[in-house]
Order: C-alpha cells, then sequence, then structure tokens
C-alpha cells in the first residue's frame, strides 16, 4: 500500500504539458428537444486516470457518460478516444465498456455466462473464454458463485458481477454509473478501496459519475463538478475542497462560512473585505475581482475557531451568539448567530475527553479566522 | 353478522359461478350420455367418443383448426412481437401515435367487420378462399392481441439489459436474440397461447373467408347443430374445453413455480 500511496502522489499528467490527453471531449453539446443536457463542454481525460464527474442528478453527468459509452450522440462538438474521433462508431465497436448503475445483469444467465458474454461476442475461442472467465471471477472473489443466476446473489455479489463483466473484455476506459449507489454505506466504503486498486492494478482509465462527493473525493485523482451541463471546475479533491473557483463549488463539495462584502484592497499581500456592517476581514488569498467589487470571503467550519472570549490577536473575529450545538462524538459542530443574522458554523475536533462543555446555548461567542484560512470568491 | 355475511358471501360466489359454468358443465355432462337424445339422461357411456373417432368431417375440421390455429398464432407471434418491440423501444418514431393506434384497434373491432372487410379484400384481388385465407385473417386478428401482451411486458424491462449488450459488443439484432428476447419469453410464449386460442374457436371471421376445403372446427359444429344438436358435438367441445384448460393451468403453474423458485433463491441470497 505504501508504494501505490507514493505512485498515486507522482501522477500527475494534467500538470505535464506535454501529456497526450487520452479522453477529449470538445465542445460537446446534447440537446433533447428544448432541453439543454450538456452545454459546450470541454473535458480532457489523461490514460489511467480515476476521473469523476460529481453533481446533482440532472446536471448531465450521465448523459456526458452515455456518449462516451457511445448511447447519445452529441448535437455539436467531437469526442476523440487516443486520437480518434468516436462519431458514428456504434457502442459495440468502441473500445469501451460501462458498468451500469442497475447493473443491467442479464437474468437468464449464470455469473459465468454473464461475465464471458462480451468475450462469446468478439469471437473468442471458447478455451480462452473460460480461462479469462476464471481469472475474472478470481479478480471479484466471485469463484464459487460461478453458476449461481444473478437473482441469486446479495447487492455487492452483484456489483462485482457487473464490475467483472466489464473489465471482462479489458476495454481501455471503464465508464462507471454510479457505481456504487445501490450498496449500503459499509460496503460502500469497502468497495471504493477495491475499485481504486483494480484500478490501479489493471492500469486502466476510469471515469466514474457519482453524486456523491465523497465517493468522489475518496477515489479520483481528479474531479470535474459539473452544474447545468457545463464543467464548473476540474482539479484534485485537495484543490477542489480548499482552492474552490466559485460559490457553487465551494458550497457543493463539503460545507463553506460565506462572508460578503466589498472588496477593498487587492494585491499580493492579499485580500481586504469590508462587510455591510464595516467589519474588515481579510486573507492571504488573492482576489479575482475588481477592488470596489462584491465578494465572498468562504471560510470552511473546521477552519474557524469559536471561543468564549474575545480571542487575542486575531485577524478576523466576529461576535454572536451561540446558536445551536450539534455534539456527534468525534467533533462538535458550533452554530454561532452574529449580530447581523448570519450563522456561522464552527467545527472543534474532540481531540481530549471531556464531558460538558465551557459554552453552551446563548452564550456570547466569538468566531475567528487565520488570513490563511479563506479564500476569496468572485463568483 | 359475520355469519350472515359469509352465508351471503357463498351464496354470491355459488350462484356466479354457477352461471359461469353451470352450462359448460352440462355439456361435458351430456357429452357422456348413453342416449342419442340430449336433453334424456340415459346412463353413462363414451360410445359418443368412439364414434367421433369415425365421424370423417369433424376430424377433418379438427385437423384444418389445429394447422391453422398453430401458423396463425405463430406467425402472430412473430410480428406482434415486432411491433411491441418498435412500440417501446423507438418511441420517437414519426407517426407512432398513429401506428400504435392501428395496431390496436383490431382489439375493438367489432369481428363482423374484420371478417367482411378481409373477404371483400381477397375477393377484390381474387385470391382463393380456402386455408390460406383463413390463416392471413387469423393473423390479422390475433397479432394485436400478442403486441398488447408482450408490450405490457417491455414496460417493465430494463433498456439497460439490451444497451449492456451493446456495450459488451453484440449488435442490435445479437442482442435481441440473447438477452431481450430470453427475457420477455414468457410473454411471447403467453402470447402464442392466446393466439393459439383466439384462432380455435373463432367461428365469425372464420365463416367470412374460408372457402370449401377448409372447414374449421367452429364452422362444423355451429353448421351441425344447425340440424340439431348431437352427443357427438358434445363430446367434441368436451375435449375442447380439455385441451384450452390443460394448457392454461400448464401455463399458469410454470409461471407460478418459477415464481416460487425465484423468491426462495432470493431469501438465500439475502442471507449469505
Amino acid at each position: 500500500m505504501e508504494s501505490l500511496g507514493s505512485t498515486r502522489r507522482s501522477f500527475a499528467p494534467w500538470a505535464d504539458p506535454k501529456a497526450k490527453p487520452y479522453i477529449q471531449i470538445e465542445n460537446v453539446t446534447k440537446r433533447f428537444g428544448d432541453f439543454t443536457a450538456v452545454d459546450d463542454l470541454t473535458l480532457t481525460i489523461y490514460e489511467r486516470e480515476f476521473f469523476a464527474l460529481l453533481g446533482a442528478s440532472g446536471c448531465g453527468k450521465s448523459t456526458l457518460l452515455r456518449m462516451l459509452g457511445g448511447f447519445e450522440t452529441p448535437s455539436a462538438g467531437r469526442i476523440l478516444l487516443d486520437g480518434q474521433d468516436l462519431r458514428g462508431i456504434p457502442p459495440y465497436k468502441r473500445p469501451v465498456n460501462m458498468m451500469f448503475q442497475s447493473y443491467a445483469l442479464f437474468p437468464h444467465m449464470s455469473v459465468e455466462a454473464n461475465i464471458a458474454f462480451g468475450l462469446k461476442q468478439e469471437g473468442m475461442p471458447r478455451g480462452q473464454i473460460a480461462e479469462r472467465v476464471v481469472q475474472m471471477l478470481k479478480l471479484v472473489k466471485l469463484e464459487q458463485f460461478a453458476a449461481r443466476k444473478p437473482h441469486q446473489l446479495s447487492g455487492g455479489q452483484r456489483q462485482r458481477v457487473a464490475l467483472a463483466r466489464s473489465l471482462a473484455k479489458r476495454p481501455k476506459v471503464l465508464l462507471l454509473d454510479e457505481p456504487l449507489g445501490a450498496l449500503d454505506k459499509k460496503l460502500r466504503e469497502e468497495t471504493q478501496f477495491e475499485l481504486m486498486d483494480l484500478q490501479h492494478e489493471l492500469g486502466l482509465t476510469f471515469v466514474v459519475v457519482t453524486h456523491d462527493q465523497e465517493e468522489a473525493m475518496t477515489m479520483a485523482d481528479r474531479i470535474a463538478i459539473m452544474e447545468k451541463g457545463n464543467v464548473l471546475q476540474v482539479a484534485t479533491p485537495p484543490e477542489i475542497y480548499e482552492a474552490p473557483n466559485s460559490r457553487f463549488v465551494a458550497d457543493f463539495v463539503g460545507s463553506i462560512n460565506m462572508f460578503e462584502g466589498k472588496l477593498r484592497e487587492k494585491g499580493s499581500r492579499g485580500s481586504r473585505i469590508v462587510r455591510p456592517d464595516g467589519l474588515a476581514l481579510s486573507a492571504d488569498a488573492p482576489a479575482d475581482a475588481v477592488v470596489g467589487d462584491m465578494v465572498w470571503m468562504a471560510v470552511r467550519p473546521e477552519k474557524m475557531k469559536v471561543s468564549g472570549a474575545r480571542p487575542d490577536n486575531a485577524v478576523n473575529s466576529m461576535e454572536g451568539e451561540v446558536w445551536d450545538i450539534a455534539y456527534l462524538g468525534d467533533m462538535t459542530i458550533y452554530y454561532v448567530k452574529l449580530d447581523d443574522g448570519t450563522i456561522v458554523k464552527a467545527s472543534t475536533v474532540n481531540s481530549l475527553r471531556k464531558i460538558g462543555d465551557e459554552l453552551t446555548w446563548h452564550d456570547r461567542a466569538w468566531v475567528s479566522f487565520a488570513p490563511d484560512a479563506a479564500v476569496v470568491l468572485a463568483r | 353478522m359475520a355469519g350472515t355475511w359469509g352465508r351471503l358471501n357463498i351464496a354470491a360466489l355459488v350462484l356466479g359461478f354457477a352461471f359461469l359454468y353451470l352450462p359448460i358443465v352440462l355439456l361435458v355432462i351430456y357429452s357422456f350420455n348413453e342416449s342419442r337424445l340430449v336433453t334424456v339422461w340415459a346412463g353413462f357411456s363414451t360410445k359418443w367418443y368412439v364414434a367421433l373417432l369415425s365421424n370423417q368431417g369433424l376430424m377433418d375440421a379438427a385437423w384444418v383448426t389445429a394447422r391453422v390455429a398453430f401458423l396463425s398464432a405463430t406467425v402472430a407471434t412473430v410480428l406482434g412481437t415486432m411491433a411491441a418491440v418498435s412500440l417501446t423501444r423507438y418511441t420517437r418514431f414519426r407517426g407512432r401515435v398513429l401506428f400504435s393506434g392501428m395496431v390496436f384497434a383490431p382489439l375493438v373491432m367489432p369481428e363482423v367487420i374484420t371478417g367482411l372487410s378481409l373477404l371483400l379484400l381477397f375477393v377484390a384481388i381474387n385470391f382463393d378462399r380456402g386455408f390460406a385465407t383463413v390463416t392471413i385473417a387469423h393473423i390479422t386478428f390475433s397479432m394485436c392481441f400478442v403486441a398488447v401482451v408482450v408490450q405490457s411486458r417491455l414496460m417493465s424491462f430494463d433498456e439497460a439489459l439490451e444497451e449492456a449488450a451493446l456495450d459488451l459488443g453484440a449488435t442490435p439484432v445479437g442482442a435481441f436474440f440473447q438477452v431481450t428476447l430470453p427475457v420477455i419469453l414468457p410473454a411471447v410464449v403467453s402470447g402464442w397461447m392466446l393466439a393459439f386460442t383466439l384462432s380455435l374457436d373463432d367461428l365469425v371471421i372464420a365463416s367470412f373467408t374460408s372457402g370449401p376445403g377448409a372447414t374449421t372446427l367452429p364452422m362444423k359444429i355451429y353448421s351441425q347443430v344447425r340440424l340439431g344438436v348431437t352427443p357427438e358435438i358434445n363430446a367434441i367441445c368436451t375435449i375442447l374445453i380439455g385441451v384450452v384448460t390443460v394448457g392454461v393451468i400448464a401455463a399458469s403453474l410454470i409461471t407460478k413455480t418459477r415464481d416460487v423458485q425465484r423468491r426462495r433463491d432470493e431469501q438465500l441470497a439475502e442471507r449469505i
């Protein structure tokens, strides 16, 4: 696992201008009647990448995946795979395979026959098919279930069969539509790591569609945040979380406090905003806006400090009243209502054992954050 | 209170079933009547069944009916399935509403009109009426029944199955025969059985479209009854009832045992 972690860390072809893109989605638009599902979208995915399309339902992520699979044709734009334009190539001639959300296992065939299906279509000799099927069954640890029918399997086993079936043909790219959506939480967490190991082991390119941000953050090398048929940001999970490029992305991934104010200063030393109530807040982060514009300073709850007294020499501190406390065991979340009505969320990790807290409901409290904890968002 | 309601329920049940089945039961009983007079009971006998075998006219008609029913049900199943598939799958083709309306219109079309219009067609194109014309007519009217049965199954068919087959390299035709058809096969089979039964007992359309040498069993029975009911007719009808009953029971048993097996397997899978 150690070595795997280190190779993962050094894997960043998107940062290398000489790296050859593997999947190029160029200005792709997909319209269904009056509805535009995907709107002039451009995206580049690299070989061996674990790429996640993350967004709420109806954002166009599944349509994009279906266009990669060949089940939908772009209304405009083109999709290239390894330099080859995929236009007009039907699903059964594409070197990509898809794992369907419903798994779409053939109910009248055994596990073995399901996995062999794609190989049979290729006209692979019988002996080789049997060999490959055994290999795939071993890969997903279902050796003793070969003769079962899909309805004789549990949800997790069905998911593995679907995975084995879509990997059997050794596709260049595997498309996964909500691969873990139908599993319960515990199984989902286990399977996430199995999927990652498998992808790494086989050296494949995975494109996964999900609405679950934790899933995307855990598994993907890069995430594309989608909304209304557009990509808002494409970045690694830490970049998405720590340096979101818009309020939508900041709010969609994790939770965040936003402080609106007029941009007063910007420069190499950071930015300063003034809130409507006259309070100034400053951040180290640069601002992509003109001085005088309304911008948002955004701070994650775990980067907010909450205290019962005015903190000494804190650059950014705001006074309010403890509005709500959520004790979650591992951490406590304080909701502090500022005097102007804004509710600020601050979470503290309970690293020490203690029962009972000095802060309680309706206490006066101060929330503060360090200048390096905030990002400034112009949109 | 519960007792009186119970009695009322039982009475209603008996009356209802009597209404439905008394005529049939009478027919079956009288088919075993010793007497030549249909309405006078003279003891149990199977002699009319034996007599049936030597009644060449009835046997010929039965043979014609069996062949017409088999052939028309098979062709109607192929055509009806094709119609159902295109109606459920290709929802965006031009004139779909018109097409689906036209497929299902014969369901409510009076048989007399279907029969008459087919007769007019055959006369107009100078097609000699006989075995072929009855078969074609039966295909025409039973095909829409098959389409209805298969279409209702296709509504709940997960389209992703077909897409998965395409994704794994099957051509559209390959995907249909390897995945779609096996999955919807029970509906196709019951569509075939429905078409077969419809053809078996059709009198009106057959009377319009049949010609010399292609008298079906219902036509034969009808013409004989007009000369007076004989116990032989009761016997052949009893056999027909038997065939249909066995078919229906067999079909429902097959589905039921499959369901039970499936449920048991699913429970088994949950426990693992």
